[in-house]
């Protein structure tokens, strides 16, 4: 099986963000990290190649700085990558990456796209689905469990509330995968000491311009959203803050 | 062309998906707001059904969109009958909710539509004639004013409690109801679904618990759960967690709570090191009282909590189940 992984880079999670001058983003000098469920699906499809044998490739757009998420997919044992280098790239809706992404692999012929359920970032929960509509594949969100059967492959989506199904379909596919699908490994010395050899082809966004346009939603403002719930708080050194938490629990809340 | 608001209502096996109701609230509000009329649908083998319970709310009239082929629920049949819909009836803007159902198919529709969704929305303004939806970003940590750059007809979803199902207002009569016959070819659905389960048994019901004691990744390591366990017996209560904890395997996941583990209620919900993103808050929101431990003092948490402890939840804890244990103990 020949599977592609789109991995985000993302703010890292605890990163205290800071908005830019203009209020349209953040600034960028933060700390940054792979978005958590593409690291999940990176681990599922280097998972399906050792079932099935083929190759995992890894693709990303963004900045010099996302080549980062590249090195250490390569380092996990992908065998090649793609960087869709540009600053630019960052600003994108997703109607427009997932564009960038079907442009830049028109020569390829995979059997699976993976992608994450969606992005901390922007958080839109489409770029997967839309590429597969661009590509004319099938898609299933939300994705716990591949099994490649005669047909195609039998997929376990996740519902809410506990419940799950699932769903029998041909490839070509292209599935978002959800984080805790399976168990991520490390990437070893050996691993890291290979992924200097392997190849990683860059893109510009002049390679791209043609097919993507204009953006077909705008972020006006970004702001830190305001409180809307009253909240008390609790200061002090820590054994000053136990006593007025239990003084709280015991008269206000009465749960002692 | 019309200036037209539209619904679109999630049912499954002629059951309205509750969160409907808010979605009904969101497109009254957005109809007062900009004068639009507002339409519902419903979409399935048996939509009509449902349609009548929607027309007993204020919407201009409830379209049934209907064929044997969208049962059950694939992402091929409910975007190709819905963009068949919409290319005869024009409307300006379709909102619904931001379900999994959702997400799976209108990213798909839009798609083919050469349109774009705004997801997730919590909230809209229409300033001046401009319509503005907010949505959340950076898990919560910050909010976005996202406006539509593109053609009609506009996309958007509502977050899961961004409005008020009790609150969407009846109509004086009950609105026509259209049924809406869609063809779907041979072929064209590719998807096979087998039947909606659920996991083996839970073992553990919180939604009883009157006190839970809620961990997420602010504890670090395994090991450390076992803090978290003697608060919540020191309190008498249920340890639960966020799903990062339950999928690494440190609680099993019917301790999981949010979105795609439990909703529960207690008198008491004492979240340590949960940042607070949406997808958890939907399942504890309902809390009496909330109190958080988190050392990020703009952690999306604090939004909800009524008590906020700004800190290091390990420097907290270990004091906090002396003092518990002494009040216990009558001290
Ligand atoms: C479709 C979907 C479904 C999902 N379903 C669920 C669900 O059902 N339940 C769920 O919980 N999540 C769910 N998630 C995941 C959710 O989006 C978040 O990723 C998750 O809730 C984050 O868990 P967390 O708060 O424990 O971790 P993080 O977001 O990493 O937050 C950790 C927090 O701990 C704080 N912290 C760190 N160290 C300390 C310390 N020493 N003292 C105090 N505080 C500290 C940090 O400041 C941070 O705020 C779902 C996501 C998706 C996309
Ligand atoms: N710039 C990008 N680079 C690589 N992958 C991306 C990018 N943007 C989105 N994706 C993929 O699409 C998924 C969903 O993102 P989103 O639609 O933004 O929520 C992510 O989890 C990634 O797998």
């Amino acid at each position: 099986m020949k599977i592609l992984v789109c991995m985000k880079q993302v703010p890292q999670k605890d990163a205290p963000l800071k908005l830019n001058e203009s209020g349209t983003w953040i600034r960028e000098d933060v700390s940054y990290e792979v978005n958590e469920p593409d690291a999940y699906a990176l681990e599922e499809a280097l998972r399906q190649r050792e079932k099935h044998k083929g190759e995992v490739v890894v693709i990303t757009s963004g900045p010099a700085r996302a080549q980062q998420v590249l090195r250490e997919a390569l380092a996990k044992g992908a065998d090649r990558a793609i960087h869709l280098e540009d600053d630019k790239f960052v600003g994108l809706d997703a109607f427009n990456t997932a564009k960038a992404f079907a442009t830049a692999i028109k020569e390829e012929q995979f059997d699976l796209i993976f992608t994450g359920l969606q992005s901390d970032d922007y958080g839109y929960a489409q770029t997967g689905v839309i590429l597969a509509e661009l590509l004319g594949w099938p898609h299933a969100t939300i994705i716990m469990q591949i099994e490649k059967t005669d047909a195609g492959i039998r997929v376990k989506r996740e519902l809410e509330a506990g419940y799950f199904q699932f769903v029998d379909m041909p490839l070509p596919a292209v599935l978002t995968i959800q984080s805790g699908i399976n168990k991520l490994r490390y990437a070893t010395l050996i691993g890291i000491k290979q992924a200097k050899n392997k190849p990683l082809r860059k893109v510009t966004l002049a390679e791209v311009q043609s097919a993507i346009g204009g953006n077909l939603q705008k972020i006006e403002k970004l702001y830190v959203p305001q409180k809307t719930k009253k909240t008390e708080h609790i200061d002090g050194p820590p054994a000053e803050i136990a006593k007025k938490l239990v003084d709280k629990l015991r008269n206000e809340l009465r749960v002692l | 062309m019309a200036d037209t608001i539209l619904v679109v209502v999630e049912q499954r096996e002629g059951k309205l998906n509750r969160v409907s109701w808010e979605t009904i609230t969101a497109g009254q509000a957005l109809a007062a707001a900009t004068g639009w009329p507002l339409e519902a649908a419903v979409i399935g083998a048996n939509a009509a059904a449902i349609a009548a319970e929607v027309a007993a709310k204020k919407v201009a009239k409830v379209y049934a969109i209907e064929s044997p082929r969208l049962e059950p629920y694939t992402p091929d049949a409910f975007a190709a009958a819905l963009k068949q819909f919409l290319a005869a009836k024009q409307q300006k803007l379709v909102i619904m909710p931001h379900t999994y159902q959702v997400r799976d198919f209108i990213p798909k529709l839009a798609t083919a539509m050469g349109r774009t969704v705004i997801s997730d929305c919590i909230g809209f303004k229409h300033d001046a004639g401009k319509l503005i939806f907010t949505r959340q970003m950076f898990q919560g940590k910050l909010a976005a004013d996202v406006s539509f750059a593109g053609d009609v007809p506009w996309f958007a979803t509502f977050q899961n409690g961004a409005f008020r199902g009790d609150k969407a207002e009846a109509g004086a009569s009950a609105a026509p109801v259209e049924i809406v016959p869609v063809e779907i070819a041979d072929g064209l659905i590719r998807n096979k679904p087998q039947e909606v389960f659920k996991e083996a048994k839970q073992a553990v019901d919180l939604t009883q618990a009157e006190v839970i004691v809620a961990v997420g990744r602010g504890i670090k390591e395994q090991k450390n759960i076992e803090m978290a366990k003697n608060l919540a017996d020191a309190l008498g209560g249920d340890l639960a967690a966020s799903r990062p904890i339950c999928d690494s395997g440190w609680l099993p996941m019917d301790r999981q709570i949010g979105s795609s583990g439990q909703t529960v209620a207690p008198k008491l919900y004492l979240a340590l090191g949960i940042s607070g993103a949406i997808q958890h808050i939907v399942g504890m929101k309902g809390s009496r009282t909330i109190i958080a431990v988190n050392k990020d003092s703009e952690a999306p948490i604090f939004e909800i909590a009524d008590y906020a402890v700004v800190g290091n939840l390990f420097d907290i804890v270990p004091p906090l189940i002396e003092e518990v244990k002494k009040a216990k103990a009558g001290g």
